[in-house]
């Protein structure tokens, strides 16, 4: 472990296609992300980027952070201008163009951009089965146009559009499990990721870009700005939402299961929640019922690990059984 | 040699796109563009048609993998219509900026509320201002030779635009009408090879989209302006090429009788067949009348329109859409501030006809032309006229 921590951080590629210089805030947890995430690649990626955070901190006109092709267009778009980059290259390929080769398409949204106004067309997508590997960089609200909330932010967080006031306790709703809604489209891989677990970031958008077929990754990103955290913590804010269990990290390869870090007891969430000026609102009865719901979402999660992982081994054995007819 | 087949225009025009052998199409389906994207998901499906079909699962993102597949390179298709251009009004604004080159068949239909499935110009005029060529056609042998012909003028380096071809719903997508297909290997020698210059590329990595400050937001405005406007010499030569080619000749504004003629009548898309048969009666009739058809509704063709209708004292506009609590029709309103700095001007007099496809029947247009006439000599306390409406 010792020589692990010492030598893995010179084992990461240290070419940056995502260069420094952008107009990110300090602490940005999402710029972190990008950049990892983007180490974990080679070269031969295109970039299709949803209007956001990412898109407005990185390209103004005319400058740009990016050493990658890189489009913008729009907001809810994305999977579409994605799914017709990826259409060009296979039809342009088959009919002789030149062009280079093992080509990836990746596309990348914030929280709304993915869950909310995105969501149809990133459905969509899935369904058809283009071969394109999806981010979603989650900040838990629309923090581009300054902290409003979006179908990602937690229940009880304090937005500008979800206020907290004498009727209010700020977000009224549950957190849109959006990686689950992945999964419900029968891709090859899902997976959940954050800037706090640098090499399990990079490992999964590695694996997400090198699967044949629509890939989803999930990345919490801290946004100091926004929740009202410190800059210097945003890894250790990471680091608390998957320890607590407020955001899981695991995996789903072609429908099963595997959590990534063995986390022997959840934290208390109140570990989480304290440090974030968004939260500090919350009365020890709305902090219980957010700690039951983490509870019950976490053990859902691991039934489903051990079930898709039973049925797997079930389907092995069941194969190598198959009866002669 | 030359052989005309029957064939319904929607069919033919999907002909046309094969012919023009495009990489992508990506399209949703609307009535009455149906049967244009059934019969090329169907020529794809057999192998005819060696293409991506993307089945996408609204307009918007129609439009948006479209975007994509241009930006990357690749000749790109989709149609739509009515509800559909509306959906997709977003990304319609975005591709003339972006230059990407994508060609777009639009079945001209009305717009929500009330439902109507029926043609009109009401889509049409909803992306007036978005920065795309809108070609209009008023028979199927035009709705498939400009099929062609925009390919080549999207794809043109000194072009770099979208293109819209316009044939009016039902009225041209469902009928039968003898066309005369160009061979292949003719639209391959006219036609040249898709080389769009800045795809997305890993080898040459570029920035598209990227947004603008208002240090440099009116610059790009203008540069797109000024491509719009360049365009119009390409398109020009487009036509004339095609025309050496395979025989048909198209021009901005058409004529039809109207040399030399006090009263014009100005029509925009498939009612202006019906209106030529009333020109005809009428002429016979020993009226001094006479026909022009706009087949280039953006650019705007001024010049073009100013000398078709030099010698006119009266000119009667045909509108299939309301721009509302405004001066009336949308074409109406162009060809009044085509003529209001002109020394020498017309009266105009503005119709709204056959909305959500209500036919203007040979009698309608002679009876059209004649109150014009009436309108312009006496005046009259309205901008325009909705004709037939029981009021």
């Amino acid at each position: 472990m010792e020589n692990y921590a010492l030598y893995a951080p010179r084992l990461v590629n240290k070419e940056e296609k995502f260069t420094p210089g952008h107009r990110a805030c300090i602490g940005c947890g999402e710029a972190l992300s990008i950049r990892q995430a983007f180490k974990a690649l080679d070269r031969n990626v295109i970039v299709i980027n949803a209007t956001g955070c990412a898109e407005i901190f990185a390209s103004q006109l005319p400058y740009s952070n990016w050493e990658l092709p890189w489009i913008h267009t729009l907001f809810e778009n994305t999977a579409a201008v994605a799914s017709g980059v990826e259409a060009a290259y296979k039809a342009m390929r088959r009919k002789g163009g030149n062009l280079p080769e093992n080509t990836k398409v990746v596309a990348m949204a914030g929280d709304g951009g993915t869950s909310d106004i995105g969501l149809q067309a990133l459905s969509g997508a899935f369904e058809r089965g283009h071969n394109f590997t999806y981010i979603c960089f989650d900040n838990e609200a629309y923090q581009n146009t300054g902290n409003q909330r979006s179908s990602a932010t937690p229940l009880g967080s304090a937005t500008t559009t979800s206020p907290i006031g004498n009727k209010s306790i700020g977000q009224f709703s549950w957190k849109k499990n959006m990686p689950e809604i992945a999964v419900a489209h029968n891709i090859p891989y899902v997976a959940t990721a954050t800037h706090g677990y640098p090499f399990d970031l990079m490992a999964k958008v590695r694996k997400a870009v090198d699967t044949p077929g629509p890939a989803y990754v999930h990345i919490l990103s801290v946004c100091p700005t926004g929740w009202g955290s410190a800059t210097d913590t945003i890894n250790r804010q990471s680091r608390l939402a998957v320890q607590t269990g407020v955001f899981p990290l695991y995996e789903v390869e072609n429908g099963v299961y595997t959590m990534s870090i063995d986390l022997p007891k959840l934290r208390p969430i109140a570990d989480y929640l304290k440090i974030q000026r968004r939260f500090r609102h919350l009365s020890d009865d709305v902090i219980a019922q957010i700690q039951k719901r983490v509870k019950l979402e976490y053990q859902k999660l691991l039934e489903k690990v051990n079930v898709t992982k039973r049925t797997k081994s079930k389907s092995k054995t069941g194969s190598r059984k198959a009866p002669a007819r | 040699m030359v052989t005309r087949v029957g064939v319904e225009v929607s069919i033919a025009l999907a002909d046309a796109v094969k012919l023009a052998n495009p990489d992508v199409i990506a399209a949703y389906p609307i009535t009455p563009q149906t049967h244009i994207v059934e019969h090329l998901a169907e020529l794809v499906a057999n192998g005819e048609l060696d293409a991506e079909y993307i089945p996408v699962e609204s307009e918007h993102s129609a439009m948006s993998a479209c975007l994509g597949s241009a930006a990357a390179g690749a000749r790109t298709f989709t149609a739509t219509a009515s509800q559909g251009l509306a959906l997709m009004n977003e990304v319609v604004y975005v591709a003339p900026p972006m230059r990407l080159p994508i060609v777009m068949a639009v079945a001209n239909r009305s717009l929500s509320a009330p439902l109507s499935i029926w043609p009109d110009h009401s889509d049409m005029m909803s992306v007036r201002d978005t920065g795309w060529i809108q070609i209009i056609v008023e028979n199927g042998q035009q709705a498939v030779d400009n099929t062609i012909i925009a390919f080549r003028i999207a794809e043109d380096a000194k072009v770099l635009l979208p293109v819209m071809v316009h044939l009016d719903g039902f009225t041209l997508t469902h009928v039968i009408e003898p066309i005369i297909f160009p061979t292949q290997e003719a639209v391959d020698k006219y036609l040249p090879k898709n080389r769009f210059p800045l795809p997305l590329n890993p080898d040459r990595p570029v920035a598209m989209g990227e947004f603008a400050p208002p240090f440099i937001f009116t610059e790009t405005k203008w540069a797109q302006e000024v491509a719009l406007n360049n365009s119009k010499k390409v398109i020009l030569k487009a036509w004339d090429e095609f025309a050496k080619a395979f025989g048909r000749k198209y021009l901005p504004v058409e004529k039809y009788h109207s040399e030399g003629a006090k009263v014009l009548i100005l029509t925009m898309g498939s009612s202006g067949e019906t209106a030529s048969v009333a020109i005809d009666e009428l002429r016979k009739e020993g009226m001094d009348v006479g026909q022009i058809r706009l087949r280039l509704w953006r650019p705007f063709p001024f010049k073009e329109l100013r000398e078709a209708v030099k010698d006119a004292d009266v000119l009667i506009v045909m509108d299939r859409a309301i721009s509302f609590g405004g001066p009336g029709g949308p074409l109406a309103s162009e060809v009044k501030a085509a003529f209001y700095n002109q020394a020498k001007r017309p009266k105009v007099v503005n119709f709204v006809i056959s909305l959500g496809g209500r036919d203007t029947t040979v009698s309608g247009f002679k009876e059209i032309v004649n109150k014009g006439v009436d309108i312009a000599a006496k005046g009259s306390k309205n901008e325009y006229e909705i004709y037939g409406v029981k009021e």
